[in-house]
């Protein structure tokens, strides 16, 4: 006998644990992977359909989409420090931003095609212009933004078309804040909780992290000399991204819940130590002016920003896998509605 | 509702009523007209009684034969009778099945029969007043049995058994007023059509996916083999020629209705307060008014418990409510980037 019956005796043949709970028991599902940290209030009760979560998880590929996040951010502030650089004479960090901004984007467009489900139909992105969809936006965003990059690094390179080449960096430096911000919309206009509640804070989240980027990028690769700019850039940008980032988590309550457990906090906790002690070694750059202290500084802030991504990435996924993080909140708001 | 109704109330339909200014949230009480169409049929959905419904699921099978819908996974879930689990690419109809320790209004719990004799009932049909005739139909639900305690049902059979109920609903998209599918697709792939629903043309969508994390219901889905989303269309096809869907057409009991959605609202209505009056205190609508946080639900449900035990959310939002905050916060992101950008060139002060 594979189930139990009920009998005028009671239950018979009853396996416990084995009952498919519904109700306000089956919301009491813990999940205990990795080293989260341990919540200070118990669970909230709720009810559930046998743990099922109510969304539909994203089906967006963790490399592809994060990548995107992470690169589009670095694209957009290095298109600001390729232009401030352009126009106070600082030639090298000019040329790696200028070629870091376009190379950055130009695998950005490779990713966001690869995730597509139909990548041969990736043009009817641009079959109309609608600004309820921020995926569409930021279609014609970087249909506008990839090329002045493109533009600007080749001009730089070949040393030719001076001119052209100014314009371009100029155009990229006006839409690579809006690159590397628009993203957090993007995330942010979907029913995933831990997404959704975070729309106030994670432009800026996403702006200090794509500073920070772009500084490890020019301080690993820049001489000391031309590099003061990118160290100003790691602090502030470092700055922006922990203290917004702390912000945020704090305003959000129950739904910061799923960035301090299992995978997300591993990457988040390692986003924190690489883009502090990132920061830390830049600012020691500028007075020690040693080499391998800059590229070590270029190659935490780096990772850093790409550990944050991909932490606040996965962080949503698991915040729509589990009912709790839908059902809470919109139950308190319907108690809180009611008076 | 039969096919001759709807071309009927497509054919009249009266003055349609002005559309609202209310473009990202709030009620809408012409959605279609707000999309742009001119001369619109009355708005058309589903209202799903899961009072009535028996979880047959021949509304699952009728939508997977009429819109050729793939398998979506021959699993055994070992949970419960559901084995389809939930709406997905594949599954445009899932009839969710839960067992719970309340009985149901109108019931009489823990009531032994074996010292009944049916043939000597039979013999006596008719002849006494605690015996109706043939052709008599079941006591109304407000007639509580005999012998059981005044206005309530004991919980608890003599025996010590909790009584059990069996709760079936049929979910389906919800065809929200203020769609954030809709809203989020970038290539235009999902649209409203003239009859207030909303369809994905599956030669526009290029499978970017965005509309599976905004939906609030956890209704559309990617389709992995085929790369594009899927969801259910309301039957548009048969729509445009005057016939009802495939999963109302099927249903044996009428829990799933297919009708003008003002039409259907008065009538859950009046389901509710029939049931109310019934003693099922239990019922209420779901997803009915347009001032919920998706502007009401173009199908909606009667349940008899709260929404989650369903695996309904309790109150959804229509994500591009919050867009132009959004939109706003990443402006002002923007700018502090590019301030951040232009400090960072700023000499200090020596």
């Amino acid at each position: 006998m594979s189930g139990s019956d009920v009998t005028r005796e009671g239950v018979q043949g009853a396996r416990p644990g084995r009952d498919a709970p519904t109700g306000a028991r089956a919301g009491r599902r813990r999940r205990r992977r990795g080293r989260g940290e341990q919540p200070m209030v118990p669970d909230a009760q709720f009810s559930s359909y046998y743990g099922k979560p109510v969304l539909n998880k994203p089906t967006w590929k963790p490399l592809d989409i994060a990548g995107y996040l992470y690169l589009g951010g670095l694209a957009g502030a290095a298109s600001l420090l390729a232009a401030g650089a352009h126009a106070t004479g600082r030639p090298d960090l000019a040329r790696v931003a200028k070629l870091g901004a376009a190379g950055a984007i130009t695998v950005s467009l490779g990713a966001l095609v690869h995730d597509l489900g139909r990548p041969a139909r990736f043009v009817n992105m641009l079959r109309v212009f609608k600004p309820t969809s921020p995926m569409n936006m930021g279609s014609w965003l970087l249909s506008g933004y990839a090329p002045l990059t493109m533009a600007a690094a080749a001009a730089d390179v070949a040393g030719r078309y001076r001119l052209v080449g100014a314009g371009a960096t100029a155009g990229a430096a006006v839409l690579g804040p809006a690159v590397a911000t628009y993203t957090a919309v993007l995330l942010s206009d979907t029913a995933v909780p831990s997404w959704h509640e975070g729309y106030r804070e994670l432009p800026f989240v996403f702006a200090g992290s794509g500073a920070s980027a772009a500084a490890g990028l020019a301080l690993a690769s820049v001489p000391a000399a031309q590099a003061g700019p990118a160290r100003r850039m790691a602090v502030l940008g470092a700055a922006l991204e922990m203290g917004l980032f702390q912000l945020m988590k704090r305003r959000m309550g129950m739904l910061a819940e799923p960035f301090e457990r299992g995978r997300p906090h591993t990457l988040l906790r390692a986003a924190e130590v690489l883009t502090a002690g990132g920061a830390a070694l830049a600012a020691l750059s500028g007075r020690r002016r040693e080499r391998g202290l800059a590229v070590a500084a270029g190659v935490a802030l780096m990772s850093g920003s790409a550990a944050l991504r991909f932490g606040v990435f996965h962080a949503g996924v698991d915040s729509a896998e589990d009912p709790k993080y839908t059902v809470v909140p919109q139950r308190e708001r319907l108690e809180a509605r009611a008076g | 509702m039969t096919e001759a109704n709807t071309t009927a109330a497509r054919g009249s339909g009266g003055d349609p009523p002005p559309p609202s200014e209310n473009l990202l949230y709030g009620p809408q009480p012409n959605v279609a007209q707000a999309a742009g169409y001119t001369d619109v049929p009355p708005r058309m959905g589903f209202f799903t009684d899961t009072s009535v419904c028996i979880g047959c699921k021949a509304c699952e099978v009728a939508c997977k034969e009429w819109n050729s819908v793939p398998e979506d996974g021959l699993e055994f879930t070992g949970m419960s009778y559901d084995n389809t689990q939930g709406l997905g690419a594949d599954t445009w109809r899932h009839v969710a099945f839960i067992e719970q320790r309340k009985p149901l209004g109108g019931q009489e719990p823990g009531v032994g029969h074996e010292g009944f004799d049916v043939f000597e009932a039979a013999r006596s049909l008719g002849t006494s007043p605690a015996s109706p005739g043939p052709g008599a139909t079941a006591p109304s639900p407000q007639a509580a049995p005999a012998g059981a305690p005044a206005g309530e049902i004991s919980p608890v059979s003599p025996d010590g058994r909790t009584e059990l109920r069996w709760l079936m609903a049929s979910d389906v998209c919800k065809h929200c007023t203020h769609a954030a599918c809709l809203d989020v697709c970038p290539t235009g792939a999902l649209f409203r059509t003239e009859f207030g629903t909303v369809v994905v043309q599956e030669d526009v969508c290029n499978g970017c996916g965005y509309c599976v994390p905004a939906c609030p219901y956890g209704v559309i889905d990617q389709r992995k083999e085929d790369g594009r989303v899927w969801k259910c269309t309301l039957c548009y096809d048969r729509l445009g020629v005057g016939m009802e869907p495939a999963c109302a057409k099927a249903c044996p009991t009428d829990s799933i209705q297919f009708g003008p959605l003002e039409e259907l609202r008065e009538r859950a209505a009046a389901r509710v307060a029939q049931l109310h009056a019934a003693g099922v205190t239990d019922a209420r609508l779901y997803g009915e008014s347009p001032e919920d946080g998706v502007g009401g639900d173009g199908a909606f449900f009667l349940l008899l418990d709260e929404p989650e035990v369903y695996g309904l959310p309790p109150d959804p939002q229509v994500t591009t409510r919050d867009l132009p905050a959004m939109w706003k916060h990443a402006a002002m992101a923007a700018v502090s980037l590019a301030a951040l950008g232009v400090a960072s060139f700023v000499r200090r002060p020596r």
